[in-house]
């Protein structure tokens, strides 16, 4: 990874942008029957910048997360990737909702890392990281099997193509699922506590994997406990607790020098 | 440690080399005599059983080889296969559908596919096949048109159906067991986790293909196992076909013979020799089966990923020493 080997092509991915933000959440609201799970959220992630969301658990990040995909449905606000509205068509004052075709189209531009891998466990490495490219993108089985090769490869899995995920550490199955979600070129990536399920020593592995990414210009949206990754490779964070984003800035600002109360005990409870 | 890297050649055994391996446990096993007793007279016991069968004067042995192979018995051999996988081959078809109907966010498909399984689970298949072999008093006539609105674009007497006895018995079968199969199925889907169906949709795929790609294939391995059983247990339930007369399948034909020749008893030594026969078979392939359908699962890396690595490997080589060649 560390030889000049580029995970992703940048530029193709600034560009998808047309200059809009990559990411834009208006009062964004979501309940679970008669939770609020989140209760108007606002954020807004440019083009090539890591946005890193940290909070207790059950504070609604992982649920932002899986609505910028519309895994699911928001019940108000708005949410936006490269200014397209997700999920929803906008015709003049009446919202309709896209047929899951369209929403399909929608998600293939849009790469999810989960916190448990969710390799397809009949599949080897390359089967997985070729599925989408093959079924979705219908490109050639050639340049599908080549480009999967050259993608293990970076993730430093060269000599796991034919194996299965079961063989594998969770480690290598989640780099196997970086490069799963790689392969369909998105121009962003969601990240759901990609290192929580792993074992301590297995966790660099996929961090350094995850800060090529972000050297690379990937705009990157990712829910972690780990504030070193997001210290030294965020260009913002924030602090969800509650439903709501109880602050957000630079990380040098809220990390090392937080203003509301929520924060600094947040920070401190990590930090032990 | 200290002593073995002292002496340059001995370092490879590692450990306290010096000593050696202690010389190996050689201890007297426990003598279990009460196994060998009970063992003894349950062998005792079913020998003289089965020697009291073999010489039994009402097998006549004679007659069973007679008929094992005569070309009447091997033609209703030959029809229970056939309706076997012509039943299965329906109620795996309408299984997944049905499942599919079930699992549904339509409300309608799913409670139709509800009342469906709900009637050919709770009527017995003896009563079912009587069903379906009566269906010519319930409608004399069927038509293919649009309801209602007295458009017919063809139309057959209900005879034709009903002299089928094929035809009958697949139908009276294979809808029962889709009902079965259904349910069978539908445990399969539930089975695959939840996380599975979102990554695929999070790669940009439709829900259909996620169903056809990612989650049926996942629920076979555990629908397999139990589609065999359900294979070898309507090879036998074929059998109560026999109540429709006419020797459509194996049962029937030796049932047949013997209401003739009295001969009840090697004629049903002569069938069960042939359903034993093939549910052994049956057996065997449902093992293959599994074994295909729970690949990615087994602990050991599978024939066939091994030999995918192989060929990768080979064409690599090929390619270095192409490029070698020209360069």
């Amino acid at each position: 990874m560390d030889d000049g080997g580029h995970l992703v092509d940048a530029v193709a991915a600034a560009a998808a942008a047309h200059g809009q933000p990559m990411v834009k959440a208006e009062q964004v609201w979501k309940s679970f029957g008669k939770l609020d799970v989140l209760k108007g959220v606002d954020f807004v992630v440019q083009p090539q910048q890591t946005f890193v969301l940290l909070g207790p658990s059950g504070g609604g990040k992982s649920t932002l997360l899986r609505c910028i995909n519309h895994l699911e449905k928001i019940d108000a606000g708005r949410l936006y990737v490269a200014g397209e509205l997700m999920g929803y068509v906008d015709r003049g004052s009446v919202l309709h909702e896209m047929r899951a075709r369209d929403v399909a189209k929608q998600r293939a531009s849009i790469g999810m890392v989960f916190q448990r891998f969710n390799l397809f466990p009949h599949k080897t490495a390359i089967e997985n990281v070729m599925e989408a490219p093959l079924k979705v993108q219908h490109i050639p089985r050639k340049q599908a099997e080549q480009e999967a090769i050259d993608l293990l490869a970076r993730v430093g899995l060269g000599e796991k193509l034919d194996t299965y995920p079961a063989q594998l550490s969770g480690g290598q199955q989640q780099r196997v699922a970086i490069a799963r979600a790689l392969a369909m070129k998105p121009k962003l990536m969601l990240f759901d506590e990609p290192t929580s399920a792993l074992d301590p020593e297995l966790v660099g592995e996929v961090l350094d994997v995850m800060k090529q990414l972000a050297r690379d210009g990937m705009t990157m949206v990712v829910v972690t406990h780990e504030m070193g990754f997001a210290k030294e490779v965020a260009d913002g964070v924030a602090l969800m607790d509650g439903g709501v984003i109880v602050e957000q800035g630079p990380p040098r600002e809220v990390l090392e020098n937080p203003k509301e109360e929520r924060t600094k005990l947040f920070i401190s409870k990590v930090l032990v | 440690m200290e002593a073995s890297s002292v002496s340059p050649g001995g370092a490879a055994a590692g450990g306290p080399a010096a000593a050696g391996r202690p010389e190996a446990i050689k201890a007297i096993p426990v003598r279990h005599w009460g196994r060998w007793i009970s063992a003894v007279i349950v062998v005792y016991l079913l020998v003289a059983l089965l020697f009291s069968f073999i010489k039994n004067p009402v097998v006549e042995w004679s007659t069973v080889w007679e008929y094992l192979f005569k070309p009447y018995t091997l033609i209703g051999v030959a029809r229970t296969i056939e309706i076997t996988f012509a039943c299965m081959v329906v109620g795996a078809i309408g299984g997944v559908a049905l499942a599919v109907m079930r699992l549904s966010d339509n409300p309608v498909l799913s409670w139709i596919a509800w009342g469906y399984i709900w009637f050919f689970r709770g009527t017995p298949v003896y009563v079912q096949i009587l069903l379906w072999g009566n269906i010519g008093v319930l409608w004399l006539h069927f038509y293919a048109g649009l309801p209602f609105t007295g458009l017919v674009f063809a139309s057959t007497s209900s005879g034709h159906l009903v002299n089928n006895l094929f035809i009958v018995g697949v139908l009276a079968l294979g809808l029962n067991e889709a009902a079965y199969a259904a349910e069978l199925v539908r445990a399969g889907i539930i089975s695959v986790e939840a996380g599975q169906t979102e990554a695929a949709l999070s790669l940009g795929m439709s829900p259909a293909l996620t169903t056809r790609r990612i989650v049926l294939p996942q629920a076979m391995r555990v629908i397999i196992p139990t589609f065999g059983n359900e294979t070898i247990s309507m090879l036998k339930t074929t059998s109560l076909l026999a109540v429709l007369g006419g020797g459509v399948e194996l049962f029937s034909r030796m049932q047949q013979v013997y209401a003739q020749t009295l001969q009840i008893m090697p004629l049903l030594v002569v069938a069960s020799i042939w359903y034993l026969f093939i549910t052994s078979i049956l057996t065997v392939a449902q093992a293959w089966l599994e074994g295909y359908f729970g690949k990615g699962f087994g602990a050991e890396e599978t024939e066939a990923a091994e030999k995918r690595a192989e060929r990768r490997a080979q064409r690599a080589d090929d390619k270095l020493a192409k490029e070698a060649r020209h360069g």
